[in-house]
């Protein structure tokens, strides 16, 4: 079996195979006989289609959740690529959300042409920076990434919620930021009723297309892989294993730290104590779904993203939304334990090679 | 004469016997109706080059893999192996190249895992296990110490465990892939000594080889295999070295290289009372001191352990000196990086080809352009050019045969020898002006050893200085012009292979320094 059909297939039946299970439990949980249970569930997926993906706002929703996630998901994908853990891309996250933000609150006397990008290259300075703070201590003490970047999580935290309590808030004494200067905000693509989608996701799209570059198509790339492979037959090609690893972790940490920047840019105007609530963990599950892959990443964004938008209408239904939970669930456990996808599929057949 | 093949209703005097065995890979035929007989009692050698088809026939027998098609009996009773768990049930055990141990365990432990005698609540009972386990090892001559953590033994010890752990389930026949590639000369006695005890004690034993003294050394019959099929079969004394090498490769082989006289030219490397530590911080190479110059092969010889690997490892820049010095072309060089060194025209084959040589989830491809792969021609402006990288690849697997022909798939996918093919036609294909050889063949088959020599040879007489390390003496004498004999981090001497024996160099692998040596022959 070839490992690309594989990387694409087990991704696909998982989903399959956890809207069955969800569907079973639709079929419990509703009312009445067999075929009231029936017409129950068909208006359940109905209704997350129409949440997700019934009309411009739905759809527009879905596509602003799932910026963030794309990055993210890119973060962690791109460490793995790299055999480095990064799990602290939600405080990397904050941190380039924060410091953007603080920037763009006194970016005002720029032209937004400038404001603009040099409020995206802060944020995702300072999302580099904080995870080259795990890289640095990887690559010259051994400390391991996974320690290294959850501590630092609760840093993140921490900080950011005594800087938006105390020194950098809104002075209504909301946990938040001042709102940013006119400049910097992200204009939008598009508007239906309330909602405003801005450039962001074409910015997260082209940060995909970037990522796919330098790891299929540079010799940075390469030296990346290698590292994260076979740390020793890279040290005897001549690779600096440590400006590698470190270089690796930037690079991580500035995708988040984007993340976080569009947030503020494009959606909030401003830094939320609740900001990140959970999407750099949530670029875990999604560098999973997508098999590291960065256009198998921007897959996995759009389908969970639409699971949470869809779920919401799934509730005027009467279907509780943890259902969803439930199903990303089931597709994470799939995809992590594909030995069970291989095995039902039958792609584990004894692959040999000449001996 | 050739070998007659049995009837049926002799088939009760065979402990095995294979017939007519396929299997189709997805891109190679690696069986094609192979026949095997091996009679009961015997030590039966199966020969034949990287690639012939050796391990997988062996692993059909072991349950591995299954065959497309063929008849296996064990005993005159034909037998369906689906799984390993089947061919211990009809007694068959295997020995794998690389061990399947548990380093923290004990001898005793790792022997009886997954049987292990319990007692009352299945609670694992120690003591019981360490005197089956004593039994067993005092019953085959396989002494061990029983309360041994695995990764504080020798390799030879951990596959001493290995073979008691076959017998601990039962095993009657024995099949070795390969068990002396990672054995020292002594070991390898020691092994030998082994398996002619299991012999006598009515146990049959198959095991896969290329070295053909070893089959004339232990073996009572010989298979000889070559791209999927046999080529022959017959009993060890009828045949010689040269015949099994003829018909192993298909033509004549040499097993001498032909060599030029030595014309060294100019110094191109000096080493200055180097000294290097171990990975566990102790000296390894104690201020070691020498020139290599251009167009010569200077060897290191040594029992492996006695300090080559560090000392290599050091001049590549994969290890910091400790002390002392390292000129290369005049320009010190001791604390310079891998790429440093790399770029100044220094080639290295690395002795430990999983952990140091490739990349084993690179395709073949990639592999051949490490250490390459961030410049002219393999990268341009920070972008790989990928068809240049294919190029040298399709160029390389062809000179170096490299089989299968496949650039695109992954090296893990490639057998030991073919791997270590790559990783040297890489080597070279930098045109070095030094080259540091740790172990170039091993693993290798004689065509592709043959191969190997010609090629240091070749470039030797074009005027590249190399140094090579390695632990098989024949080499060392039919490839180098002076040989440095390495004992505990220090040299014991320096000698010309036309002034001394094998057996003198053994003794100064053993601690005398060539004073002494010279001085007994007086």
């Amino acid at each position: 079996m070839k490992t690309n059909l594989r990387r694409v297939l087990i991704p696909i039946v998982s989903v399959f195979i956890s809207l069955l299970v969800a569907s079973v439990i639709i079929l419990w949980i509703g009312e009445g006989g067999f075929g009231e249970r029936f017409v129950f569930l068909g208006d359940a997926y109905r209704a997350m289609l129409k949440g997700a993906f019934g009309d411009t706002a739905a759809w527009m929703d879905t596509i602003i959740k799932m910026t963030p996630l794309i990055l993210t998901g890119l973060a962690v994908g791109f460490g793995f690529r790299a055999g480095v853990f990064n799990i602290g891309a939600e405080g990397q996250m904050a941190m380039g959300a924060l410091t953007a933000t603080l920037f763009a609150v006194n970016a005002s006397s720029f032209p937004a042409f400038i404001a603009i990008p040099l409020t995206v290259i802060v944020g995702m300075l300072a999302g580099s920076v904080w995870a080259g703070i795990a890289g640095f201590l990887k690559a010259k003490t051994g400390a391991h990434e996974v320690i290294t970047t959850i501590m630092l999580n609760w840093i993140a935290y921490n900080i950011t919620n005594w800087a938006v309590s105390g020194p950098f808030n809104d002075g209504l004494n909301n946990p938040r930021s001042p709102e940013i200067a006119e400049a910097t905000k992200l204009p939008n693509i598009l508007s239906s009723q309330a909602t405003f989608m801005s450039y962001g996701i074409l910015i997260a799209i082209a940060a995909a297309v970037v990522i796919y570059v330098i790891l299929y198509k540079t010799s940075m790339g390469y030296e990346i892989k290698s590292v994260g492979f076979n740390p020793y037959a890279s040290e005897y090609g001549g690779i600096n294993v440590s400006k590698n690893i470190i270089l690796t972790m930037a690079i991580s940490g500035a995708l988040a730290g984007l993340a976080g920047t569009l947030e503020s840019m494009g959606l909030y105007y401003r830094f939320y104590g609740t900001l990140t609530s959970g999407k750099g963990f949530d670029g875990i599950s999604i560098a999973l779904i997508g098999q590291n892959n960065p256009f198998g990443i921007i897959f996995a964004s759009l389908l969970i993203s639409g699971l949470r938008t869809g779920s919401n209408q799934m509730q005027y239904v009467g279907v509780p939304k943890h259902i969803v939970t439930i199903i990303q669930s089931i597709i994470i456990f799939l995809v992590a334990a594909e030995r069970i996808i291989t095995s039902l599929l039958r792609l584990d057949k004894r692959k040999g090679g000449a001996a | 004469m050739p070998f007659q093949i049995p009837e049926p209703s002799a088939y009760s005097r065979y402990a095995v016997v294979m017939k007519k065995i396929r299997k189709q890979f997805p891109k190679v035929l690696a069986n094609d109706d192979v026949d095997l007989y091996v009679e009961r009692g015997e030590i039966h050698a199966i020969v034949g080059e990287n690639g012939a088809g050796k391990s997988t026939l062996m692993n059909q027998l072991y349950g591995l893999y299954s065959p497309d098609s063929g008849e296996i009996l064990v005993g005159g009773e034909e037998v369906v192996i689906h799984g390993p768990k089947d061919a211990i049930n009809a007694g068959i055990g295997m020995v794998h190249q690389h061990f399947m141990l548990v380093g923290p365990l004990t001898v005793a432990e790792n022997i009886v895992l997954g049987n292990e005698p319990v007692g009352a609540m299945d609670v694992f009972r120690y003591q019981k296990a360490r005197q089956e386990v004593q039994k067993i090892s005092q019953a085959y001559g396989l002494t061990v110490d029983v309360d041994a953590r695995i990764e504080d033994l020798p390799v030879g010890s951990q596959q001493r465990v290995e073979i008691l752990k076959t017998l601990y389930r039962g095993a009657e026949i024995l099949i070795l892939d390969e068990p002396t590639a990672v054995l020292t000369p002594q070991e390898t006695e020691d092994l030998f000594r082994v398996l002619k005890n299991l012999q006598k004690n009515g146990k049959t034993v198959i095991f896969i080889t290329h070295k053909l003294n070893e089959v004339m050394a232990v073996s009572n019959n010989v298979t000889v295999m070559r791209l999927g099929k046999v080529t022959g079969r017959i009993p060890t004394s009828e045949t010689s070295p040269r015949k099994l090498a003829n018909m192993m490769v298909g033509r004549e082989v040499l097993l001498r290289v032909e060599k030029s006289p030595h014309k060294p030219g100019s110094e191109i490397l000096r080493v200055d009372s180097l000294k290097v530590k171990d990975n566990r911080g102790l000296m390894a190479v104690e201020g070691v001191s020498f020139t290599l110059h251009e167009g010569e092969i200077l060897g290191i010889a040594g029992v492996a352990g006695n300090g080559q690997t560090e000392l290599i490892e050091s001049l590549a820049g994969l290890r910091k000196a400790d002390s002392g010095s390292v000129f290369f072309e005049g320009a010190d060089i001791t604390q310079k990086a891998p790429r440093d060194i790399r770029e100044l025209g220094i080639s290295h084959i690395a002795e430990d080809r999983f952990k140091y040589a490739m990349v084993r989830e690179f395709s073949v491809a990639f592999n051949m352009a490490l250490g390459r792969h961030y410049k002219h021609p393999f990268a341009k402006s920070g972008f790989l050019r990928e068809e240049e990288i294919y190029q040298n690849a399709k160029k390389l697997v062809e000179e170096f045969d490299v089989r299968p022909r496949e650039i695109h798939i992954l090296a893990s996918n490639l057998s030991g020898g073919n791997q270590q093919k790559m990783v040297v036609a890489r080597e070279f294909a930098y045109h070095p002006k030094c080259m540091l050889v740790a172990q170039p063949t091993r693993g290798l088959d004689i065509g592709a050893i043959e191969f190997i020599h010609k090629t240091l040879i070749h470039f030797r007489d074009s005027n590249v200085g190399i140094l090579l390390v390695s632990m098989e003496l024949e080499e060392i004498f039919s490839l180098c012009d002076r040989i440095l004999v390495m004992y505990e981090g220090s040299f014991m001497g320096e000698v010309k292979p036309d002034e001394i024996s094998l057996e003198e160099i053994g003794l100064m692998m053993a601690g005398q320094t060539w004073e002494q040596v010279e001085g007994e022959r007086a």
